[in-house]
């Protein structure tokens, strides 16, 4: 298959002093040819990417002043997080932002919070409220959010944090040294 | 007693076949790769558990880039949307843009838009080629004084009205929450509280309450 008629001249005789020249076989070895293609492919299947982005949907609530348009929310039953500079998330129970606690992303120790006070409280009423701190970057506010899930918590809302809070949490930041 | 002879058989093989056959998957490799698409912005996504792929058309995408900066953008089969969007834009500005300038919208491919309303008409007069290499602004989007990015949602709402909207918002990890909470101010002011966050997939993390419920659910996408 891959040889060639190499006799080369056909009924050409020879003439004297012509060298006879020796008959070369054309067969080459394919062995390196063949490693370099499974080399090329393994680049290729590599390279391609088949993953796809996906999609996280988030709903917001409706902004309202009236009253009875608002979710109620029990006090024993909400869990505040704020994510903050230096993938720290501070979080307190309740509506009291003094009770402040702090926490992270790494080791999943947030994840063990949240766990932990879902386990507490009636599942019908618990509720995660996020409050990310002008500091925190949008990958600790989709981290938390995937958070939500991961956790299976129903409800949760993501909402702008109040001066107040900031505060508590810049102070403890500054009692942590953190910058 | 006379041994029996065995005869030498050479070892080489025809590698000929092989080679077809490595070749032949070669050529499929390079011709099914598909290069990512030199993108204007370089985006690194974070991950979420998310398994519901990021749709393609009806797009509407708000980008983040590390710094903060957000820009606006149609998905490119949209075209009629496109113009919808530009015309209307042009209209409520008094942005006075020529035909050309508002057609470098719907057929630039790359066309982010990351200027205010004060540089878009010499943003939009300039080709693909000149925008390589240069620094946009992005949309003011910061607070909700001066949002501007309200008025291309709005713009955005108006051309697919009728139609589905997918409006997708595409972070860098590296972006501050601010500006996240401007384009979410921006949404909010046109009543768009549904949308859709880009992210890369990542498998639920093993013993989590996720990963039973998915187990639960047999192997049901999760959205």
């Amino acid at each position: 298959m891959a040889e060639m008629d190499t006799s080369g001249g056909g009924g050409h005789k020879k003439g004297p002093g012509v060298k006879k020249s020796k008959k070369l076989s054309t067969r080459v070895d394919l062995t390196p040819m063949v490693d370099l293609g499974f080399l090329l492919i393994t680049f290729f299947i590599f390279t391609t990417t088949m993953s796809q982005p996906t999609a996280m949907k988030l709903n917001l609530p409706k902004d309202t002043d009236k009253p009875d348009e608002q979710n109620k929310l029990k006090e024993s039953a909400a869990l505040t997080v704020m994510p903050s500079k230096s993938d720290m998330v501070y979080y307190y129970e309740g509506l009291d932002p003094s009770k402040l606690q702090s926490s992270t992303f790494k080791k999943n120790a947030i994840r063990d919070i949240i766990l932990d006070k879902k386990r507490r409280t009636d599942p019908k009423d618990f509720m995660v409220i996020i409050k990310p701190t002008k500091d925190a970057t949008y990958k600790n506010t989709v981290d938390i959010l995937d958070e939500m899930k991961i956790d299976d918590v129903k409800r949760y809302a993501l909402v702008d944090i109040t001066p107040d809070e900031y505060k508590f949490v810049a102070l403890t930041e500054q009692a942590n040294g953190i910058k | 007693m006379p041994r029996a002879k065995i005869p030498r058989k050479s070892t080489t093989i025809d590698m000929t076949a092989m080679c077809d056959v490595a070749f032949l998957l070669l050529s499929f490799f390079i011709l099914a790769t598909k290069f990512k698409p030199p993108e204007a912005l370089s985006v690194t996504t974070p991950s979420s558990v998310s398994s519901k792929v990021a749709p393609e058309k009806n797009v509407v995408l708000i980008t983040m880039d590390k710094e903060g900066k957000v820009y606006f953008s149609v998905s490119d089969v949209n075209k009629q949307e496109k113009k919808d969007i530009i015309d209307e834009i042009n209209t409520s500005k008094n942005l006075g843009l020529t035909d050309a300038e508002k057609a470098n919208f719907s057929k630039n491919p790359t066309a982010y838009i990351g200027v205010p309303f004060s540089m878009l008409k010499s943003y939009l007069d300039k080709s693909a080629d000149q925008l390589k290499g240069v620094t946009l602004p992005g949309i003011p989007a910061q607070d909700s004084t001066n949002n501007e990015l309200t008025d291309w949602v709005r713009a955005a709402v108006g051309a697919f009205q009728g139609g589905h909207m997918n409006l997708l918002v595409k972070g860098d990890d590296a972006a501050k929450y601010p500006s996240f909470q401007g384009v979410i101010i921006a949404f909010k002011k046109n009543d768009q509280l549904k949308f859709q966050l880009v992210t890369s997939p990542v498998s639920a993390p093993i013993g989590s309450e996720l990963e039973k419920v998915q187990k639960a659910a047999g192997n049901k996408v999760s959205e």
